[in-house]
């Protein structure tokens, strides 16, 4: 079985003003694995992942989901495969209300209207805002709000999620709740992120970019203890394993 | 500029007073739609020297608001916010047509101040409808039912889209405004060129929101058209609240009741 498996050759991509988004990037994720893309701003973590779903495409090198090649062509199976939840919510959330944002996606697959509810509600049971199914997004916390950026993306039942920060801007506790629900998901995860406690907690797997390229790739627990490396990536130690 | 929150605070507080729950709040909105779009017309229907024959109109709002619970204050308030126009409309007639009409005793009330006074009725009435409709339903309500009757759809998902994005651009700009009032130490008031910069910024700031939201919405299968699921009724109650309004509406503009009970009042009198 091939198709959670994403494979990234040699991708390259260059924005239109010059600045160089990716140069080079190579890694291959399997079935199940969870992994965090670290790295400093504008080290091209943001442009990876905008490359998995289908938002850019590379210049050069190709990018493989499932049993796909990433083009134009095959861009709708992609966009099935991998769940893209982007790192502001209200970006994110744009339907009147949280059940209508749900069932968005399902509705733009094509399913009939009772299953699209269907999916919606048991998407929302699962992130726990149920409760919330009528209420505009603008009123929501920021933690509801991120509860429901997932959901939307869970009802289309994808076999790839891919996270953009998805712990800023929240307080300690809906940090730990969020990462508690992620914890129960048994998707293959990539998750961008400045928390590297987090990461911690939910990757087994780093990758570390630096300037468009991976400058390491490996355990999450042995590449948070080389301090060259982190410093070299304007990261710094997890708070956990630094020594008071 | 502190206003900007506080007023679209208030835009959000008509949801929330959709959320109520009298038997005006559950009726589809489809018939309350229809209902208040019949009494707009009828009203706009009459000719402009009429005042009188407007009056009895005024059952419509009150009987709602009283049935349904709205704060009628609050309704009030919103009238007088947006009442400059209508004055601003109607405020030259006075000085255009004067030509004398009615006399009161002995002072000759002239044409364009009964007009203008028509036009202040008439805005009265159809906003005051306006607004019963939005809180008695929810602007999201109305939009979807305006799409259930037909509106193209590109219509409806801009202002849906609209409403959804207003609040966020309010919040923007009032947290710009703030950051400036914060670092605008004997200068209270904007100077143009630091209020043209402050739009500027807003509008770059929203087309890149804009393209981030088409990416997400690209994201999860979008591929032009907008499908929502929206259960709908039509029961006896819906039809009787329409027809018996419409049928009110068509009544008292035909017949000048208050004219009617006048002249009645004053044969008694006599």
């Amino acid at each position: 079985m091939s198709h959670h498996i994403i494979e990234a050759n040699d991708l390259h991509f260059t924005y239109p003003d010059g600045t160089v988004g990716l140069d080079g990037i190579s890694f291959r994720i399997s079935h199940g694995e969870s992994v965090a893309v670290v790295g400093e701003n504008g080290s091209g973590k943001s442009t990876l992942l905008l490359h998995l779903s289908g938002c850019l495409f590379a210049s050069k090198g190709r990018l493989r989901i499932g049993d796909t090649y990433l083009e134009q062509k095959t861009l709708n199976i992609v966009r099935r495969t991998v769940g893209m939840v982007f790192q502001n919510p209200d970006d994110q959330l744009f339907m009147p209300t949280v059940f209508d944002d749900v069932a968005f996606g399902p509705l733009n697959l094509g399913l009939t209207y009772l299953e699209a509810e269907r999916k919606a509600m048991d998407a929302l049971k699962t992130v726990g805002a149920e409760h919330l199914r009528n209420r505009p997004p603008y009123k929501l916390s920021q933690g509801e709000k991120r509860a429901v950026s997932i959901a939307t993306v869970l009802s289309m039942s994808p076999d790839i999620l891919v996270m953009d920060e998805p712990t800023s801007s929240l307080d300690p506790k809906s940090r730990r709740k969020l990462i508690e629900l992620l914890k129960t998901f048994r998707h293959s995860k990539i998750i961008a992120t400045h928390d590297l406690d987090m990461a911690m907690d939910l990757c087994e797997r780093t990758i570390v970019l630096h300037q468009g390229k991976v400058t390491a790739d490996g355990e999450t627990l042995k590449l948070f203890q080389d301090e060259g490396l982190l410093n070299r990536s304007s990261l710094e130690k997890p708070l956990r394993t630094q020594q008071c | 500029m502190n206003n900007i929150g506080k007023n679209s605070f208030d835009i959000g507080y008509m949801d929330t007073l959709a959320l109520g729950d009298s038997s005006l709040h559950r009726l589809d909105p489809r018939a309350k739609l229809i209902t208040t779009l019949v009494f707009i017309v009828t009203v706009l229907s009459f000719g402009k020297h009429t005042v009188s024959a407007m009056l009895p109109f005024f059952i419509y709002p009150i009987v709602l608001i009283s049935l349904s619970g709205l704060p009628s204050r609050y309704l009030m308030k919103k009238l007088l916010i947006v009442s400059p126009f209508a004055v601003l409309v109607g405020i030259f007639n006075p000085f255009i047509d004067r030509e004398i009409i009615y006399y009161i005793g002995s002072i000759g009330i002239s044409g364009g101040w009964v007009s203008f006074l028509s036009i202040l009725l008439r805005f009265v009435l159809t906003v005051t409808a306006a607004l019963i409709l939005l809180s008695l339903t929810g602007f999201n309500a109305v939009c979807a039912s305006l799409m259930k009757l037909g509106l193209p759809r590109p219509f409806v998902v801009q202002l849906l889209f609209f409403y959804r994005y207003i609040f966020v651009l309010t919040d923007e700009a009032e947290r710009m405004e703030r950051a400036r009032s914060l670092r605008a130490f004997n200068s209270e008031a904007m100077n143009i060129k630091i209020f043209v910069s402050l739009i500027g910024h807003l509008l770059l700031r929203t087309i890149d929101r804009a393209e981030r939201i088409y990416l997400a919405m690209c994201c999860r299968g979008f591929d032009g058209r907008i499908r929502m699921i929206r259960k709908m009724k039509r029961s006896y109650k819906e039809l009787f609240f329409v027809i018996g309004w419409s049928l009110l509406f068509i009544f008292l503009r035909n017949y000048n009741i208050t004219l009617k009970l006048g002249q009645a009042f004053t044969g008694v009198i006599k």
